[in-house]
């Protein structure tokens, strides 16, 4: 566990990161200011996933951006012949968009993971789900973080 | 952090073939993300757990690859289906190539 200093001094840098996004956004929220683009073309190949199938539950408001549950979760049978393969979760607006990737199999018996996810600010989290006949299915939600994750 | 326990929950210890197994598990690690600085301006460097795998009777059922962006002691829950009786593995692989590991079993009728 941290001790109370280095509590203290990462909620301060995180402070200070929500403080410079706010004044750095003024045109909007800002759209994938890190690597999120690359990532996501990266995992599909460049193809388009649909929407539904996959649903992103995580809170409207985080106060502390450095533990954000999150519980992701896809439907599919998971047989052999139907089954979700990967996960990739990413956040828009971390100094770097990688989150998480799910791994799942037909043993899976079901596609859905928790953990727990630091934003360093207010932004999109986007999942988007593979299946074994590689389509793609996609889903985002706004988080809206008080004290941001991530020490700046 | 010489010997880290991880905590496992499995929420079936006797499953029928079939059953969904729900596994909890938490491991204390500082997940240190490699953006934060220290006092005097150096960064720190990054040090996670960037691989969690869950194996039962040693095929894989769950695996995960973990970014900078998990949590500091970080928290998984995920399900797996029944099978057969057997040891369920869960391993984290620290930057440093070490390897937390835990164990559980389940017995399937």
């Amino acid at each position: 566990m941290p001790s109370t200093f280095d509590r203290r001094r990462f909620l301060v840098i995180g402070s200070a990161a929500v403080a410079a996004t706010a004044l750095a956004g003024s045109s909007g929220p800002a759209r994938a200011a890190n690597d999120s683009d690359e990532r996501i073309k990266h995992f599909t190949g460049g193809k388009t996933p649909a929407q539904g199938r996959i649903k992103l539950d995580l809170p409207e408001i985080a106060e502390n951006g450095n533990t954000v549950p999150m519980t992701v979760s896809v439907e599919s049978p998971m047989t052999e012949e139907s089954h979700v393969t990967d996960v990739l979760v990413v956040a828009n607006g971390n100094p770097r968009a990688g989150v998480v990737t799910f791994h799942f199999s037909p043993a899976s018996g079901v596609a859905e993971a928790n953990t727990r996810i630091r934003l360093a600010t207010t932004q999109d989290v986007i999942a988007i789900a593979k299946m074994n006949d590689g389509s793609l299915f996609m889903t985002s939600k706004q988080v809206k973080v008080t004290i941001g994750g991530c020490g700046g | 952090m010489a010997d880290v326990k991880p905590r496992i929950k499995v929420d079936k210890k006797q499953a029928k073939k079939g059953d969904l197994v729900e596994v909890k598990a938490l491991v204390s690690h500082i997940m240190e993300s490699g953006q934060r600085k220290d006092s005097a301006g150096a960064t720190i460097p990054r040090k996670i757990l960037n691989k969690f795998t869950c194996t039962v009777s040693g095929k894989e059922v769950f695996s995960a690859d973990f970014e900078p962006a998990i949590s500091a002691n970080p928290y998984i829950q995920f399900k797996f289906r029944a099978q057969e009786s057997g040891p369920v593995v869960l391993t984290w692989i620290d930057d440093d190539g070490r390897k937390i590991v835990g164990e559980e079993s389940i017995t399937v009728s």
